[in-house]
């Protein structure tokens, strides 16, 4: 009886830590850039099949493919920052048409590259097997995304609040003309800051990969869960956590109540209620600028 | 007379319209296209090459024009080669519709081969019925259709589970989880796998449903785990599918005690997901790659070292589409015998195929033939177990062909005939999607 209260509410941290991770790449470029990034599932696609290439070509472990499609999709990110997306920052409808262009192109780039038929990500063993405690049974890999969701959370606190950097991006998310006229070079930041999205989005895709296929257009699943994710927590990194958690536990605990189909209808409902009623979302950062 | 740049657009506009009109006034019947004698034989390929559905349509395309190659390469159809019109249904339901329209009415096809999706070929069947035309559905389906205008080559619901349950129920236990995607066939599937698990005395612990394309399965296996039945029988389909196996394995539960029976999970798919995460799971279909007859090794053989064999595998759905292209061409044969090349229909060519036989030296999984009143297949449903290399054993094998019934679960419905869909109470109902 305890097993099937608590196994559930485990359940729930771990889909709440997988909405998460394809969620923060996303908070981060909206929240601090102001861009609707529609390409953001293209990201996760791009990190899934970095990890793929890396690891059928040189055959790189798995655990480091993560920090390197963090890396390739970021500048990857960057490109596309210095050469579409600066042009665009005060144009929020143009930037959100631009993003979904790149999206479409990176999707066919990717399936003249890498064709059409599903590749697949080989993970270590210990990551497919699962770890039973007297009558709790966790499965490793969830608990290893759920180390991953943390450890990524933790760097982008870090960056955001203990480096120069991070007062820089606070600076620019607050008011841009006026970190601007103190010399700061809002432009770099902006740069800066959304290639580190698009990195934390290709990180996801490496686990996303793992967790179940790589195709040209997997990203499309996940960038709507992800905006939701963010529209629902305000825009903010700490409420795109709270939404994330509290938005798994539902999931999994209606689910355990009454069906999986049940369950997500209801999740969605619910959204919809609370966007109704608290428009700016969960956490409202009451920034001025928007 | 000045010819200005509007009024010529103006006349372009009429004229072409003027073009166009033949073909948009034509009723229905008239519009059926012919065929004429010594040209090539037009027949259309309507499947995804891009898009959610690209993985199992781009392998239907290509094993289509291997099979077209062949048939031509061995003399054409009366000495007549086929010529395919291929098109790109990108996923789309509107533009399956919209393409299906284009090759009856402009590229004049006799005949349709394609879909992988009971949701598109819902959605052509009107266009194709209302000219009259012939549509080829080269795979499984859930059946409860009975058009004039259709074919289909791979096993119905009933053929499907009929005995793949009693199987699983005899060698694992009898309680079962159903889990499937959330649309219209894995609903049906279940529907005919309820009738079948009540005979074999099974017990149904629950049934889950899974949005198409999710890759979340951590609830569904939670109630799985505290369900504990003795085997799942499995309808999802696609990219879920490889991410339902991958979490099995990665939530602890055991292939040998609680193995998949499932009605997708073939070659493509334990590829894709990798074969440890496939191995020891069950699979009905009428096909396997490693089916062991001189026509299969043919088969294979011949396909993967063609240029259309790139992707390095044969599959059901596959074989089952290229056994299309040999039902078209005998049935094809049996109507110009019948009726004179100039005077075949597409109508012609669906009567002629009642009986039609694709002999064993043909096709891959042995001899198969076209039921007259339903014009769906009579096969051998065969179980396979997917191998630690990610190929199949067949483990066994239908004794005796297994006919084809789209009603056999709503027996209230009535039979489906050649005419129609004949109810029980003498009334005949025609073109029923």
């Amino acid at each position: 009886m305890l097993a099937s209260i608590v196994n559930p509410l485990i359940l729930g941290i771990s889909i709440g830590s997988i909405l998460l991770i394809s969620a923060l790449g996303l908070a981060v470029i909206y929240g601090a850039a102001g861009v609707i990034n529609m390409a953001h599932g293209e990201f996760i696609m791009l990190g899934a099949y970095s990890t793929y290439t890396l690891q059928s070509t040189m055959g790189m472990p798995f655990l480091l493919c993560i920090p390197c499609a963090f890396f390739i999709v970021g500048i990857i990110g960057f490109v596309i920052e210095r050469n579409l997306i600066c042009y665009l920052y005060n144009r929020p409808l143009d930037t959100l048409l631009a993003t979904w262009g790149v999206s479409l192109v990176l999707m066919q780039s990717s399936r003249l590259i890498f064709g059409s038929d599903v590749k697949y990500i080989a993970m270590p063993e210990f990551l497919s097997t699962n770890l039973e405690l007297g009558i709790l049974n966790f499965s490793t890999f969830r608990l290893f995304l759920i180390a991953v969701a943390l450890i990524l959370l933790f760097i982008t606190w870090f960056i955001f609040y203990r480096t120069r950097l991070g007062i820089k991006i606070r600076a620019v998310t607050q008011n841009k003309e006026m970190a601007a006229s103190f010399g700061i070079n809002a432009a770099q930041v902006y740069s800066i800051t959304f290639a580190f999205g698009a990195g934390l989005a290709g990180a996801a895709g490496a686990m996303f990969g793992a967790l179940s296929i790589v195709l040209p257009t997997m990203g499309m699943h996940y960038v709507v869960e992800a905006f939701l994710m963010v529209v629902t927590g305000g825009g903010s990194i700490l409420g795109t956590v709270f939404a994330s958690t509290l938005a798994g536990e539902i999931q999994s605990i209606f689910a355990f109540i009454f069906n999986d189909t049940m369950a997500r209808g209801l999740l969605f409902i619910l959204i919809v209620v609370l966007l109704r009623f608290r428009p700016q979302g969960l956490l409202s950062t009451g920034s001025g600028r928007r | 007379m000045s010819f200005t740049r509007r009024k010529f657009l103006n006349t372009a506009a009429l004229s072409s319209l003027a073009l166009a009109a033949p073909n948009l006034w034509l009723p229905g019947a008239q519009a059926a296209t012919s065929l004429k004698a010594d040209s090539p034989i037009k027949v259309g390929l309507l499947f995804s090459l891009t898009g959610s559905l690209a993985v199992p349509e781009e392998d239907s395309t290509l094993v289509m024009q291997y099979a077209i190659d062949e048939i031509n390469a061995a003399g054409g159809v009366k000495g007549m080669p086929i010529e395919p019109v291929i098109v790109d249904a990108k996923s789309d339901f509107k533009v399956y519709s919209a393409k299906t329209k284009e090759m009856i009415l402009r590229d004049k096809v006799i005949s349709i081969f394609g879909c992988y999706t009971s949701a598109s070929r819902k959605a052509i069947l009107p266009t194709v019925m209302q000219q009259d035309n012939l549509l080829f559905y080269p795979t499984c389906y859930e059946g409860a259709e009975c058009t004039q205008n259709c074919i289909g080559t791979g096993p119905l619901a009933n053929q499907h589970s009929f005995d793949l349950i009693p199987f699983m129920v005899d060698n694992f236990g009898p309680k079962v989880f159903f889990v499937g995607s959330n649309y219209v066939w894995p609903k049906e599937s279940n529907k005919n796998a309820k009738v079948w698990l009540e005979r074999s005395g099974g017990e149904l612990l629950g049934e889950e449903y899974i949005p198409l394309g999710s890759s979340e399965f951590g609830p569904v296996i939670e109630k799985i785990r505290a369900a504990k039945p003795d085997f799942i029988f499995s309808t999802v389909v696609g990219a879920s599918d490889i991410a339902f196996h991958r979490q099995f394995k990665q939530a602890g539960l055991k292939v040998d005690k609680m193995p998949i029976a499932s009605l997708t999970t073939g070659e493509i798919e334990t590829a894709a997901m990798g074969a440890e995460y496939g191995a020891g799971h069950f699979l009905s279909a009428p096909y396997f790659q490693t089916i062991e007859t001189p026509t299969n090794e043919k088969f294979v053989d011949g396909f993967l070292s063609s240029p259309y064999g790139k992707n390095g595998y044969t599959h059901y759905n596959m074989e089952e589409t290229y056994l299309s292209a040999y039902v078209f061409k005998n049935a094809l044969e049996k109507a110009i015998d019948m009726h004179g090349v100039t005077d075949v229909t597409p109508r012609k060519i669906r009567d002629a195929a009642a009986g039609v036989k694709v002999e064993a030296d043909v096709s891959p999984e042995g001899l198969v033939w076209i039921d007259g009143d339903n014009f769906n297949t009579w096969l051998k449903p065969k179980i396979g177990q997917c191998q630690a290399d990610g190929s199949f054993k067949v483990i066994k094998e239908a004794a005796d062909h297994v006919a084809p019934d789209p009603f056999s679960i709503y027996p209230d419905s009535g039979k489906c005939t050649a005419d129609g869909l004949l109810g029980l109470d003498g009334k005949l109902k025609v073109d029923l999607i």
